[in-house]
């Protein structure tokens, strides 16, 4: 894959009259895992978004995937970008299997595919149960579980580990270390400083110098 | 199949499901409708007004007014991170939209098929030579109000006062589906051509379907 995966040169996010992020500058290459730390409301999600391409930047540039962020290109490469946050993204009233079925036929990939990535994540048996009444490390796995199944280039993890017990966290773990083997990235957003020392080939810190 | 129509078909899958499940479209606004359809008469003066005159214009209304309130329900179900899934996932805007609007022209025909009968029986309006002759009527105003429920949905989405300006901004966009719709049920029962009201219908339905493809893409963009 030429060039890195994220390029971000003198960033800047404004929601309104509010400037969310400024000055950010980040490149993360292939097969690197880098962190964003940083306190609470200090834009660390909103620059996930920015590398996801869903939020739009006012200021700087930056490149994903090969894509220019601000441009049309950025939605041929979204199908490449996976994202795992402490808010599943499950319909309630779907079951487990049919949530990750539905995923499969949006992303054109097949049932088995589905199937097979449910039993990864240890719910091959509890794929009948609707995701409302399932548990929340249920819920987050079949989110994981999709990740598995899309095998996208760059993974974003938005406190991706928060709530999880040990088996999910190693999913997670599992989830990192194929993305990176298979010549892709991944950015993780947390606030658990350790974790990011630990698991972070680099990371980088927010701070609020934005009024 | 291709992967347009495969994307649309499991989006509005999903919509019926869900709403097959949960049933809050079915159990809370169809009863409702219904209970509008009942009360109406109380409302006149039974000595000077006759009921059959009042069957079809009450028909139409609650139709619309109901089956708005469907179609934006249906608008509303996805949260932000499921918004932001399907970007990720590549579902195409307009794949997305015709789900969408598939889903909620189906529901919006619930209203309208479930509140026929019970019009019929409290007003006893004149009756209809060609019923059957509707059914292409009902489907074209459906999905009508199916497609400008769900821009207005998308434009309002997000906003505090979404409950209050959506219907603001459905209603008077629905007056040529009313119109059309009203004046082609009249047209039959008085044995005239319902043309040019059916082609009342399908022109604001083609206009309601090119400014919901032409928009799919930015709607998407504000709303993830």
């Amino acid at each position: 894959m030429p060039g890195p995966i994220v390029m971000l040169d003198d960033v800047s996010v404004r929601f309104g009259p509010t400037t969310v992020l400024s000055g950010v500058g980040l490149q993360v290459e292939a097969g690197m895992v880098v962190g964003v730390g940083g306190r609470n409301g200090v834009g660390k999600t909103t620059l996930l978004g920015v590398i996801a391409t869903l939020v739009p930047v006012a200021g700087g540039q930056g490149r994903v995937l090969g894509a220019e962020l601000g441009t049309d290109g950025v939605r041929n490469i979204r199908p490449r970008i996976g994202w795992s946050g402490h808010e599943p993204s499950l319909y309630d009233d779907l079951t487990l299997q049919e949530n990750l079925h539905l995923t499969a036929d949006l992303a054109g990939l097949s049932r088995e595919e589905a199937d097979d990535a449910l039993g990864r994540v240890g719910l091959a048996a509890a794929g009948h149960r609707r995701a409302g009444l399932s548990s929340n490390g249920m819920r987050r796995r079949t989110d994981l579980a999709a990740l598995l199944m899309r095998r996208p280039d760059l993974l974003c993890l938005d406190e991706a580990h928060a709530g999880l017990d040990e088996d999910a966290d190693a999913i997670v773990g599992a989830l990192t270390d194929l993305t990176c083997r298979r010549g892709g990235a991944v950015v993780m957003v947390s606030h658990d400083a350790a974790r990011l020392r630990a698991e972070c080939d680099e990371v980088l810190i927010l701070d609020s110098e934005a009024p | 199949m291709s992967r347009f129509w495969t994307q649309a078909l499991a989006i509005a899958r999903r919509d019926l499901i869900v709403e097959g499940r949960s049933r809050e479209t079915v159990a809370v606004v169809v009863p409702f409708a219904a209970a509008a359809v009942f009360v109406v008469p109380f409302a006149t003066d039974a000595l000077d007004v006759r009921l059959a005159t009042l069957a079809f214009p009450v028909y139409w209304l609650v139709g619309l007014l109901f089956g708005m309130q469907v179609a934006l329900r249906q608008s509303a179900m996805e949260t932000p991170s499921q918004r932001r899934q399907l970007a990720l996932l590549g579902v195409d805007p307009v794949a997305r939209f015709t789900g969408r609007v598939l889903s909620a022209a189906a529901l919006v025909l619930v209203v309208l098929v479930v509140t026929a009968p019970l019009v019929l029986l409290f007003y006893d309006p004149e009756p209809i030579a060609r019923p059957w002759s509707m059914a292409g009527v009902l489907v074209l105003f459906a999905l009508g109000l199916a497609m400008v429920s769900t821009l207005a949905g998308d434009v309002t989405a997000g906003l505090a006062t979404r409950t209050s300006l959506a219907p603001l901004l459905i209603v008077p966009v629905s007056v040529p589906l009313l119109l059309g719709a009203a004046q082609a049920l009249e047209s039959v029962v008085r044995g005239r051509t319902t043309l040019p009201w059916v082609l009342t219908l399908v022109v604001t339905d083609l206009a309601l379907a090119v400014t919901g493809v032409v928009t799919a893409r930015a709607l998407e963009e504000s709303n993830t």
